[in-house]
């Protein structure tokens, strides 16, 4: 087995795993919230009832209730967090050939970049993981590495090509990679974002009511999950501040200007506005809460279009993309 | 935010505004938040068609062919900025209003985290039992504890020792006991107007920029100099404080461009090897290459393009040479086929002569026509038209040297008609029917497209920039803590109570609290568990 037969082969299987990790979170996330509704119910009768409320609903949410049956969530969140890893080791075993097949970094174009980001966004979610329980995240985090996977092996696959003179600088290491852990950062923010928007509405009574929606129980509260995705977003904030610092430097060298307006730079500049404009949104009154988690969401979508619509169909001088 | 009632006729018994009354009320309109935020928001929607439409600064090309295929709509767009948007009246609007906003904002909260500052913090509360405090006793005398505390949380005296570490407050009680208050929260706020104060620098660090920078492009070809003065550049740009005088008169002579490619015909390595003379100084062997740009006298030369030249002589009727030299190619896709125009007008009989060429550096017969299949020149062949007439040259209007004005020229036709189609290897000479005379391809020497840029202002904008990120980092990430320790002796020994508070994500204020501890005497610290 050669290199590349390497590469693509773990790329595969991470896929895979992720694709198992975000049916089993998703199935941990679903008993969680049953487990919690059933807590609800039964200190409700017991309350009802004028009985002594249950000691500790909370124990219910992983060890089980006590019954003799194994809890489903808790096995469920077993596979969830092996497959994650074992899927993170295989991706980045998977970069790691792809760099040595290449001879050079590998996100010099469109589908290392996704197999890269891939990595770092998985990186990012398990790195959180062992500060804080942020298991909620995980169906979220690992749907979106499979989707950008596949899609990266499937429809962007490209074979190795020699580094062009244009990326042959030490600020392809610095600016890229920003870049890259940057995307993974705030893609972990937005689902949390996401699930925000989600359990506020479901508060609220506005939408995402139903029983279908029900997963939503299992998650923290829409001011907790604002909280984990400030402090993620303003992370990315800063390197994605430094990205586009440090991608001006690189212009300045490699095209003799810092800054000329090329459709990547106009998307890295609405970007950082967009993210500047929910920093303030935050502490603004009236703006603060759903309007706010709109503009990071809105963000993330240009961040997201600067990767692809930018890279496919606007022509500048960052056409790096097919080769 | 305030509401100002805005119509009078409802309320007749209010004052009137006037005229100082209005331009407050806007100015406290273009300062507030909501203001900042919609700006904001309109800056990132009005860069958008700049990336969708094509520009005049970034591809003239693009922008007029997009105003002659959409007659409606074209001209209305440019009209109207959206084919200069980065230039355009509104964006400029918007920005400008925006930096307003920013400085409207952060200049009074400057003045009053200014007084802030120096202002002394508040006293430590009564009592700390709601910040689980830890009580201990300490080797240290009660005042001597509060002193060493201090300075461990705060080793630097004066306004830096403020800024840098914790600001503190000692406060002698009543009945006998020392409070210690000290926090750091301050230093988000100075982080926060440090980053839009930096912002306002690194605008005005552009503005700077832009007077006084100067911009050439030149085209030089393999065994040929170029002179750095203002007539010898293809296109000069420079701004309105910059003075051509400035420019030190070097020569630059290419001595041999370097390009590889793979054999799928991937550019791999492209080097200019030149030799510099300054005024007054021995020339030097230099080399440039893309990402690694050349400096002389403050200036930058990058290598931005190249290309072939072929040496072309072209002979008249009379067996006179016409024209003899090097012509610029543009390549016009990754093998190199080329494109280059020759414009013969001193012929001694005859009507003037324009030739149109291709060049296909690896030329390969196909089943249709010739092609190139690799940029290296394995294979070097010219095919080209002859026209003849009028080459519009005497007219006064400059023409674009690559493009032949066909109006009144005519092609060198066959028997039947046909435009002829010339070709010629490297070294071969062509005779043109109709006794027009011959064209040989001497040479193919490769050109490069040089840039020199200077901007004096770039030091200060990377320090804006660099101050613009430190700032952000220090407003998003820098910890809002408050430590408090209270000492007082009891039966001849000193006891030492601290407690400290931090938002709920600060796992790390324990740690700090027990250095606090540990230097205040109290033995055995530890590490308070973050509940």
């Amino acid at each position: 087995m050669n290199v590349t037969d390497l590469s693509v082969m773990a790329l595969w299987g991470a896929t895979t795993l992720y694709a198992i990790a975000m049916v089993a979170s998703a199935i941990r996330l679903a008993a969680v919230a049953d487990d919690r509704a059933t807590a609800r119910a039964l200190d409700r009768e017991s309350v009802a009832a004028g009985g002594p409320a249950p000691a500790q609903p909370s124990a219910v949410d992983e060890a089980g209730d006590g019954s003799s049956r194994p809890s489903r969530g808790a096995k469920a969140a077993g596979i969830a967090r092996s497959t994650t890893l074992v899927g993170l080791l295989l991706n980045g075993v998977g970069v790691a050939a792809r760099a040595v097949e290449a001879g050079h970094v590998p996100w010099s174009n469109m589908y290392e970049y996704t197999i890269s980001g891939t990595f770092f966004a998985v990186l990012v979610y398990v790195l959180i993981q062992r500060r804080r329980d942020v298991a909620f995240l995980g169906a979220g985090v690992t749907g979106l590495a499979t989707v950008s996977l596949g899609l990266g092996l499937t429809v962007l696959y490209a074979d190795v090509n020699p580094l062009p003179p244009a990326l042959q600088s030490y600020w392809l290491i610095i600016h890229v990679s920003i870049a890259v852990i940057v995307t993974g950062i705030f893609a972990v923010s937005f689902i949390a974002t996401v699930l925000q928007l989600m359990r506020d509405s479901r508060d609220t009574g506005r939408r995402w009511t139903g029983a279908r929606a029900r997963f939503l129980e299992a998650v923290p509260a829409a001011s907790s999950l604002e909280a984990l995705s400030f402090r993620l977003n303003a992370v990315g904030f800063v390197l994605w501040t430094f990205t586009v610092m440090a991608g001006a430097i690189w212009a300045e060298h490699a095209w003799g200007r810092y800054w000329g307006w090329d459709p990547k730079e106009v998307w890295s500049f609405v970007i950082w506005v967009l993210y500047a404009a929910y920093l303030h949104a935050r502490t603004t009154q009236g703006w603060a809460g759903r309007r706010s988690a709109w503009l990071a969401i809105a963000g993330f979508v240009a961040l997201i279009m600067n990767f692809t619509v930018v890279n496919l169909f606007f022509q500048g001088l960052h056409t790096y993309a097919g080769s | 935010m305030a509401r100002v009632k805005l119509d009078n006729y409802a309320m007749p018994e209010a004052p009137r505004l006037g005229a100082r009354g209005w331009l407050r009320w806007m100015w406290r309109q273009v300062t507030s938040m909501r203001v900042a935020l919609i700006l904001l928001l309109l800056l990132a929607l009005a860069a958008i068609p700049g990336s969708v439409l094509p520009q005049w600064p970034q591809d003239v090309a693009a922008a007029r062919a997009f105003i002659d295929d959409n007659p409606f709509w074209g001209p209305l767009l440019d009209a109207t900025g959206f084919l200069d948007v980065f230039g355009s009246a509104w964006f400029t609007a918007i920005y400008l209003l925006l930096f307003a906003s920013l400085i409207g904002c952060i200049a009074p909260r400057a003045a009053h985290h200014w007084r802030e500052l120096r202002r002394p913090i508040a006293a430590a509360p009564r009592r700390l039992d709601r910040y689980e405090p830890t009580t201990a006793s300490s080797a240290l005398g009660r005042d001597d504890a509060v002193a060493a505390a201090r300075v461990a949380l705060r080793p630097r005296p004066g306004l830096l020792g403020a800024i840098s570490g914790y600001r503190v407050r000692v406060d002698g009680r009543e009945d006998g006991a020392v409070a210690l208050a000290a926090e750091t929260g301050h230093v988000r706020e100075l982080g926060n107007l440090v980053f839009h104060a930096a912002l306002v620098g690194v605008l005005l660090a552009m503005a700077a920029g832009d007077l006084l920078t100067f911009r050439g492009q030149a085209i030089v070809v393999e065994g040929r100099s170029f002179t750095n003065a203002v007539v010898a550049y293809d296109s000069f740009d420079s701004g309105r404080l910059f003075d051509s005088s400035d420019l030190e008169p070097f020569t630059l002579r290419l001595d041999e461009f370097d390009a590889s490619f793979d054999d799928a015909g991937l550019p791999l390595d492209f080097t200019a090897h030149v030799t510099l003379t300054e005024p007054g100084a021995d020339p030097v062997q230099e080399t440039i290459a893309v990402n690694h740009p050349l400096e002389v006298d403050g200036a930058k030369i990058y290598l931005q393009g190249n290309g072939y030249a072929p040496v072309i002589t072209v002979r008249d009727g009379a067996g006179e040479v016409a024209y003899s030299g090097p012509v610029v190619f543009l390549p016009q896709d990754a093998a190199y086929t080329s494109g280059g125009v020759v414009k013969v007008p001193d012929v001694t009989t005859g009507e003037q002569i324009g030739i149109e060429a291709t060049l296909y550096p690896t030329a390969v017969q196909g089943p249709f026509a010739i092609g190139s299949i690799h940029p290296d020149p394995e294979n070097p062949v010219i095919a080209f038209t002859v026209y003849t007439g009028d080459l519009g040259l005497d007219g006064g209007v400059p023409q674009n040297v690559y493009r032949l004005d066909q109006s009144q020229l005519s092609p060198v036709q066959d028997d039947e008609g046909l435009p002829v189609t010339f070709a010629m290897a490297l070294g071969e000479t062509v005779e043109l029917s109709d006794g027009l005379g011959t064209v040989t391809f001497e040479e193919l020497p490769r050109f490069v497209a040089l840039d020199l840029r200077s901007d004096p202002s770039l030091p200060w904008l990377l320090a804006a920039a660099v101050l613009t990120l430190a700032g952000l980092a220090t407003s998003l990430f820098a910890s809002r803590r408050k430590v408090w320790l209270v000492a007082r002796e009891e039966d001849g020994t000193t006891v030492v109570t601290g407690a400290a508070f931090a938002p709920a994500h600060d796992a790390a204020v324990g740690q700090a609290l027990a250095r606090a501890l540990a230097a205040a005497g109290v033995a055995d610290a530890g590490e308070r568990k973050p509940e």
